[in-house]
C-alpha cells in the first residue's frame, strides 16, 4: 500500500458518500469522488437542474435542513477533493476501478475504495407492469422532485414501503389526483411493528403525520390488497386488484407507481469480491461488512448500497466507514470516540429499519401466484412460465438462479437483473418448493451498466 | 393525452426538439424522458414485440428508456437533458425489424 500518498476513491455522492468524503478531507486526505449524477445529493437529496426555483422546503419537506446540510457540505469540499460527476464506475478488478465519462474510460487504481452506491426500488412484477404509465415509486418521486412532473394525471400508488405514503402525500400536496393508496401489507403488520418503530420516535411521528395528512386530503387508503393486473391496450387505463377476503375491484387511473422497499446497488461490492449472505430480515442477499463499514482489504461499504437504512443511517455509516478506512491506512488511530458514538447511532437506526421491514413486509406470495404468461424480465421479455420451466429441468440437486439465467435469459438483460433478480429468485424457489435463501442470487458482472463497446476498445 | 403532467416549475424557457421528424416543445432543464412524456405516452418499442415502453425507474437503472440520437448513438432518456435543436428517434435506426410496419 502506498502509505505516503494513498489513493482513496469514494463511489457515490449521496448522503453516505458526502459524509465519507468530508471525514476523509478532515483527516488530510484528498479522495477521488465518482458520481453518476451531474449534481451531488444522491437520489434522496437530488438537486433539480439549473433554472428550477422551488425552495428546499418544497423539495425535501421534513428533510429540508438535512438536504441543505449535505449540499452545503459537499459544495464546500469540491476544491479539496478530486470530484468527477457524470461518471460511471462500471467495474472493479485487481484493485483498479474502471470509470467512464463521455465515452472515455479511465482506470483508477486505488489503495482504498469506499462504495456508497445507494439503492433502487425493489419490485415484484404483476401482469401489465411493463405498460407505459407504470413506474417505480422512487421514479415517480424523482419525476416530481427533479422535473416538477407527476407521472400521470390520475395516480394509483401501490406497494409495501414507507415511500408509498410519502410519495402519495407529496403528489397530493403538489396538486396531483391520487385515486388510491394500496398497501399490500395488512394493517396489523404495522400495529405489530410499533414497539420496534418507537426506537426512532421522530421518524415514527413523521410517518404517522404523512398517513394522517393523506386521510385529511381525502385520499383512499386500503390495506392488505394484491394487484391483479394493470389494464390498458397501449398504456395504463386502470388497475384491477383484490381486496382481502373479497373479490376483485377495478380502479380507473392512467399511472401506477409501485415498489416494495429498496434493494442495494451492490454490483461493485460483488465485483470487489465482497462476501454476500441472505438476510432474513430484509429478505435479500446483502454484501457483508462489519458495522464499521469494513468489507475486505481496502474495501468499505456505506449507506443503502450496503444495507437499507435510509438517509440518516447513510450519513452515519458513510462517516464511520471513512474513519475505519483512515485507521487502516495507518494514518493514526482515526477517531475512536467518534467511531463509538457513530456506531451507537447506527445500531439504533438499524433497529428502526428492522421495524420498518416488519411493518412493510415483502409480499413473496405475489411471485408464487404470478400467472405463467406474465413478464418477469422486462429487458429480455422473459415470462414467469419460462423461469418455472428453466428451474424444472433435470439437473440433479435443483436449480440455482444463475443456471436458470443461462436457460431462460432471466436477468441477462441490460438492467443486469436489478428489476427481475429478486422476483425470479422467488419464482424459482416457489417452483421448486425450496427456501428462497437456497436458490442463490444473480452474480454481478461488469460493466454494471451498459457502456459502448467502442468506449472499452479505445482504452 | 400526455403521460406526464407538469405540476411545478412551469415557467422555464421553451426549447424545441425533433422527435421522429416531428417538432416537440419542451422546457429548459427537461430530461428527454420528460420531454417525450409531456407530449405523449411512449418512449420506445420493446424489441420483443410486446408493445410500447415509457421508461420505468426514472433514475438510470432499468435501461428501459433508450432512444437514438441523430448520429445513431443510443442514449438513456431519463438521464439525458434536452438542448435546443436536439434530434432523436424512438426506433433503433439500425434494427428496422424492431419497428412494426
Amino acid at each position: 500500500m502506498a502509505m505516503d500518498d494513498p489513493r482513496v476513491v469514494v463511489v457515490g455522492a449521496g448522503p453516505a458518500g458526502v459524509r465519507a468524503a468530508e471525514a476523509l478531507v478532515k483527516h488530510g486526505l484528498r479522495p477521488l469522488v465518482i458520481d453518476e449524477a451531474p449534481l451531488s445529493g444522491g437520489q434522496i437529496y437530488r438537486r433539480p437542474p439549473p433554472g428550477f426555483r422551488r425552495t428546499t422546503k418544497e423539495l425535501y419537506g421534513f428533510e429540508a435542513a438535512k438536504a441543505e446540510a449535505i449540499h452545503r457540505t459537499f459544495d464546500g469540499l469540491t476544491d479539496v477533493i478530486d470530484y468527477r460527476p457524470r461518471t460511471l464506475a462500471w467495474n472493479v478488478q485487481d484493485r483498479v476501478l474502471y470509470t467512464a465519462c463521455d465515452d472515455v474510460v479511465t482506470p483508477v487504481s486505488f489503495d482504498a475504495l469506499l462504495l456508497a452506491t445507494g439503492a433502487t426500488d425493489r419490485v415484484l412484477p404483476f401482469p401489465g407492469w411493463t405498460l407505459p404509465g407504470v413506474y417505480t415509486l422512487g421514479g415517480s418521486q424523482v419525476a416530481l422532485k427533479h422535473q416538477g412532473c407527476a407521472v400521470g394525471r390520475r395516480m394509483v400508488f401501490l406497494g409495501s414501503t414507507p415511500l408509498l405514503y410519502l410519495v402519495a402525500y407529496q403528489y397530493a400536496r403538489a396538486g396531483a389526483e391520487v385515486a388510491a393508496v394500496l398497501d399490500t401489507a395488512p394493517f396489523s403488520a404495522k400495529v405489530r411493528a410499533v414497539p420496534k418503530l418507537l426506537s426512532n420516535t421522530s421518524m415514527f411521528v413523521k410517518g404517522l403525520y404523512t398517513m394522517a395528512a393523506l386521510h385529511r386530503l381525502g385520499v383512499a387508503i386500503e390495506h392488505g390488497v394484491r394487484p391483479v393486473a394493470v389494464e390498458g391496450d397501449d398504456a395504463v387505463a386502470g388497475l384491477r386488484y383484490r381486496r382481502r377476503g373479497e373479490g376483485e375491484v377495478r380502479i380507473d387511473c392512467d399511472a401506477v407507481a409501485f415498489g416494495f422497499g429498496l434493494r442495494p446497488e451492490s454490483q461493485l461490492a460483488d465485483l470487489a469480491d465482497c462476501d454476500f449472505r441472505f438476510d432474513p430480515v430484509f429478505h435479500q442477499w446483502l454484501p457483508q461488512c462489519a458495522d464499521d463499514g469494513r468489507a475486505g482489504e481496502g474495501i468499505y461499504l456505506a449507506g443503502d448500497g450496503a444495507r437499507i437504512g435510509g438517509a440518516d443511517a447513510a450519513e452515519v455509516s458513510g462517516e464511520l466507514a471513512a474513519l475505519s478506512l483512515i485507521e487502516d491506512l495507518g494514518g493514526g488511530p482515526g477517531d475512536k470516540a467518534r467511531s463509538v458514538e457513530l456506531s451507537r447511532r447506527l445500531s439504533s437506526l438499524v433497529r428502526f429499519q428492522a421495524g420498518l421491514a416488519g411493518a412493510f413486509p415483502w409480499p413473496a406470495d405475489m411471485a408464487r401466484s404470478l400467472p405463467d404468461n406474465a413478464i418477469v424480465c422486462r429487458c429480455e421479455r422473459v415470462t414467469a412460465g419460462e423461469v418455472r420451466q428453466a428451474v424444472q429441468r433435470p439437473l440433479g440437486g435443483g436449480c440455482e438462479i444463475n443456471r436458470a439465467k443461462a436457460f431462460s435469459r432471466i436477468g441477462m438483460g441490460r438492467c443486469q437483473g436489478r428489476f427481475c433478480g429478486l422476483s425470479s429468485a422467488e419464482i424459482s424457489a416457489a417452483a421448486q418448493d425450496r427456501d428462497i435463501s437456497s436458490v442463490g442470487r444473480l452474480r454481478g458482472a461488469g460493466p454494471v451498466k451498459p457502456i459502448k463497446l467502442a468506449t472499452v476498445l479505445d482504452e | 393525452m400526455p403521460q406526464f403532467v407538469r405540476l411545478k416549475e412551469k415557467s422555464r424557457p421553451r426549447v424545441t426538439i425533433t422527435v421522429d421528424g416531428a417538432t416537440v416543445e419542451a422546457l429548459e432543464g427537461d430530461t428527454l424522458l420528460t420531454a417525450l412524456l409531456t407530449n405523449g405516452r411512449r418512449v420506445r418499442e420493446s424489441e420483443f414485440g410486446d408493445g410500447a415502453r415509457a421508461g420505468f425507474c426514472v433514475i438510470g437503472a432499468c435501461q428501459d428508456c433508450w432512444v437514438w440520437m441523430d448520429g445513431g448513438e443510443r442514449t438513456r432518456a431519463c438521464t439525458t437533458y434536452i438542448a435546443e435543436g436536439m434530434t432523436i428517434f424512438t426506433h433503433n435506426p439500425e434494427w428496422p425489424w424492431t419497428t412494426p410496419a
